[in-house]
């Protein structure tokens, strides 16, 4: 199929680590769904390569994480390289969760797009999105 | 007449909402039309809405447990210590997330997670480290763990076996409460038939063997933590506590028996009057339940027993030191509630595990409230008041309008399977975070009066080599341990697990051969299956 300037962004919407609290989540899958999003959200305990699978069989460009286990560090450095493993660091990673400052510049240095903490508006995350994605944001 | 002066005066008019946080509309004024006329409640008397003490907390100050665990065992201990010597009058212990999982240190999928938010605990000889210098028969310890619960209390008894403690001088809750994993916080593992087995072993094993020990703690926390209201909360761990019971009884022990130990875990939100009126309908409702609908014949069947965390979800990774001043509040409303026992969160929570620094403050914020503020004088001293008693009542009535309900869906369980309250849930914190992007409700430092540039807080921060020293340490105990012993009560378990015995004698023979907390979940999974939840946004 042609690409056309109105296709909706696809974005897949996981949590990653054990951790099962998926309040966030919930509420940013349905508040970038009301923003014209296409979501897809793959429920809990998703592994990097589960994720990763997901967004290319969805084929989402974009890929939202959520944790809140602490295991930040290790499991979304995971997800960037497994996109460079499978040659699709086209897909844009974001994340989500209880992230210190620090690690948000490290994570930020390891090849994910934006951290949005507790507390974030929805409408900032909605924002950026349409920043990076400005042709493609509503559903036909 | 005042309605009409009330009226005619000018009003704030700055668009914020003036029900509760969960949404019940509130009056400007409350009056003796408000309450209806009942006989006089009394603490100590059915149906104990004013408390389940007589004397309330002129008799005894609730228990300042601080729920706390992180990286190894060891400095588990150390903190332990630390908090025994600062006065915390008991134990509570948080898991790292791979231990709540039920699996170990070393399984591929604990990669990251590793005593995080919580202590690391792979087999019996991380147990006797974590409890190192602690007379087990001394203090209560409250455990925090619901699938591989039955475990962890078997590793509890073994350490106190070799402490010389019989099981019968302990003391303690774990939270066992795996119904509210299904519908709240997601940490399940098999599916909930086998699921609610394990729980009733662990009631019927402990009535007999453990008796002092609270088998099970039904919590409102994590319902309301992942977004329910405040009455949401109340009506669905009520029909939780009431599921555990069929359960029970449908097992065949008898209501008197096993209904003193259970205990319940609420939520303490920053709504201050809400929250009391929370708790004090959560007592009536229990009591006219155990009492009318179940026949309990004792007294102490009929108390409802909670412990309080406040809000986690109420503080804000902005301006963090102003969460001290919420958590002073949450707390304070979750003693004029009357509970037995209560955490006040740190701080610093909202970013990481909490410093020593920020989780002193927030124990001293108890002893504050108990030794400083006179609050603990005067038993139930809301009780009477217009405003509370009729909240007291709305709370009721909106229990008692969802118990209808999930009688309709055909009990607890189906509602699970049918997704009713994940969507309920899911629903108001959805509506929650809309009046917050609205500016119909305010929260300080995240939506108003927000400050630019902030100077970061100190961190805990988590060694990262302590995952392949804890990895170390669980593949040393296969090592050590004898073998054969091992492998054989794990099978003896695996075919209990297959017929309908009381597993809890298994489990703690596994435990005592230091078989590991993911071999016996293991052996456990290979007859019970795994469950998975259909996500729906």
């Amino acid at each position: 199929m042609a690409k056309v300037a109105a296709k909706p962004v696809r974005i897949v919407v996981a949590k990653v680590g054990l951790d099962g609290h998926d309040r966030g989540v919930k509420v940013v899958a349905r508040a970038l769904r009301d923003a014209g999003y296409e979501v897809i959200y793959t429920g809990l305990r998703q592994t990097p390569e589960m994720v990763v699978d997901a967004a290319l069989q969805e084929d989402a460009q974009v890929i939202g994480l959520s944790i809140h286990s602490g295991a930040h560090m290790t499991l979304f450095p995971a997800v960037v390289d497994e996109l460079k493993r499978r040659d699709a660091t086209d897909i844009v990673v974001f994340g989500g969760g209880i992230i210190p400052d620090d690690d948000i510049a490290a994570l930020k240095k390891r090849g994910v797009a934006e951290i949005f903490t507790p507390g974030t508006p929805l409408q900032e995350i909605v924002d950026w999105l349409r920043k990076r994605f400005p042709e493609q944001t509503r559903k036909p | 007449m005042w309605q009409e002066e009330f009226e005619a005066s000018p009003s704030r008019d700055d668009g914020l909402e003036t029900s509760t946080i969960s949404g019940i509309p509130l009056q400007p004024l409350y009056t003796t039309a408000d309450v209806p006329r009942r006989e006089e409640e009394l603490p100590g008397r059915y149906p104990y809405t004013r408390g389940i003490h007589p004397s309330g907390y002129r008799g005894r100050l609730w228990t300042m447990r601080q729920f706390s665990g992180f990286a190894t065992a060891a400095e588990t201990n150390r903190r332990y210590k630390y908090l025994l010597a600062n006065g915390q009058t008991g134990l509570s212990v948080a898991f790292d997330m791979p231990t709540l999982m039920g699996q170990d240190s070393d399984a591929p999928t604990s990669r990251g997670e590793v005593g995080h938010c919580g202590v690391a605990i792979d087999s019996l000889a991380d147990m006797e480290t974590l409890f190192d210098g602690i007379p087990l028969g001394e203090i209560t310890t409250s455990m925090t763990i619901n699938s591989p619960a039955a475990i962890l209390l078997c590793m509890y008894i073994a350490v106190a076996e070799k402490q010389g403690v019989p099981p019968s001088q302990l003391g303690g809750t774990l939270q066992n409460d795996i119904l509210k994993e299904f519908i709240a916080q997601k940490e399940f593992i098999f599916p909930p038939s086998p699921s609610m087995r394990l729980v009733v072993d662990s009631i019927e094993y402990c009535a007999r063997e453990v008796p002092k020990w609270n088998t099970i703690s039904i919590s409102g926390y994590h319902i309301r933590e992942a977004g329910s209201t405040a009455a949401q909360e109340l009506a669905f761990t009520l029909a939780d506590g009431m599921a555990y019971v069929d359960a029970c009884l449908e097992r065949g022990m008898h209501i008197d028996d096993f209904a003193s130990r259970l205990s319940f875990f609420f939520d303490a939100h920053i709504d201050f009057f809400e929250e009391i009126a929370k708790f004090r309908a959560a007592r009536r409702i229990w009591a006219r339940w155990m009492r009318e609908r179940y026949g309990a014949q004792l007294e102490r069947s009929w108390k409802l027993r909670f412990h309080t965390q406040t809000a986690g979800v109420s503080l804000t990774a902005q301006q963090p030191e102003l969460n001290i001043a919420r958590t002073a509040v949450e707390a304070l409303a979750a003693v004029l509630g009357g509970t037995q026992s209560l955490h006040t969160n740190a701080m610093d929570e909202v970013l990481a595990l909490p410093t020593d620094r920020a989780a002193r403050i927030a124990l001293r914020t108890q002893q504050l409230l108990a030794y400083e503020t006179g609050v603990a004088n005067t038993i139930d001293p809301l009780g009477g008041s217009y405003f509370v008693e009729s909240l007291t009542d709305e709370m009721e009535r909106q229990a008692e309008a969802y118990f209808k309900r999930i009688e309709e869906i055909g009990g607890v369980i189906p509602a699970i399977e049918a997704g009713f309250f994940q969507k309920e849930i899911a629903d108001a914190a959805f509506r929650y975070q809309k009046e917050l992007e609205q500016k119909r409700r305010i929260v300080v430092g995240v939506n108003d009066f927000t400050v630019d540039d902030e100077e970061p807080i100190e961190i805990l921060r988590i060694d990262p080599r302590l995952e392949s020293e804890q990895a170390g340490r669980v593949s040393e105990v296969r090592r050590k341990r004898d073998g054969a012993q091992c492998t054989n009560a794990l099978n003896r378990l695996r075919k209990a697990a297959a017929g309908t015995d009381n597993l809890m004698p298994y489990i703690l023979d596994a435990v005592r051969a230091y078989a590991t907390e993911g071999e016996i979940m293991q052996a456990m999974i290979e007859v019970f299956g795994t469950y998975t939840e259909t996500a729906v946004v």
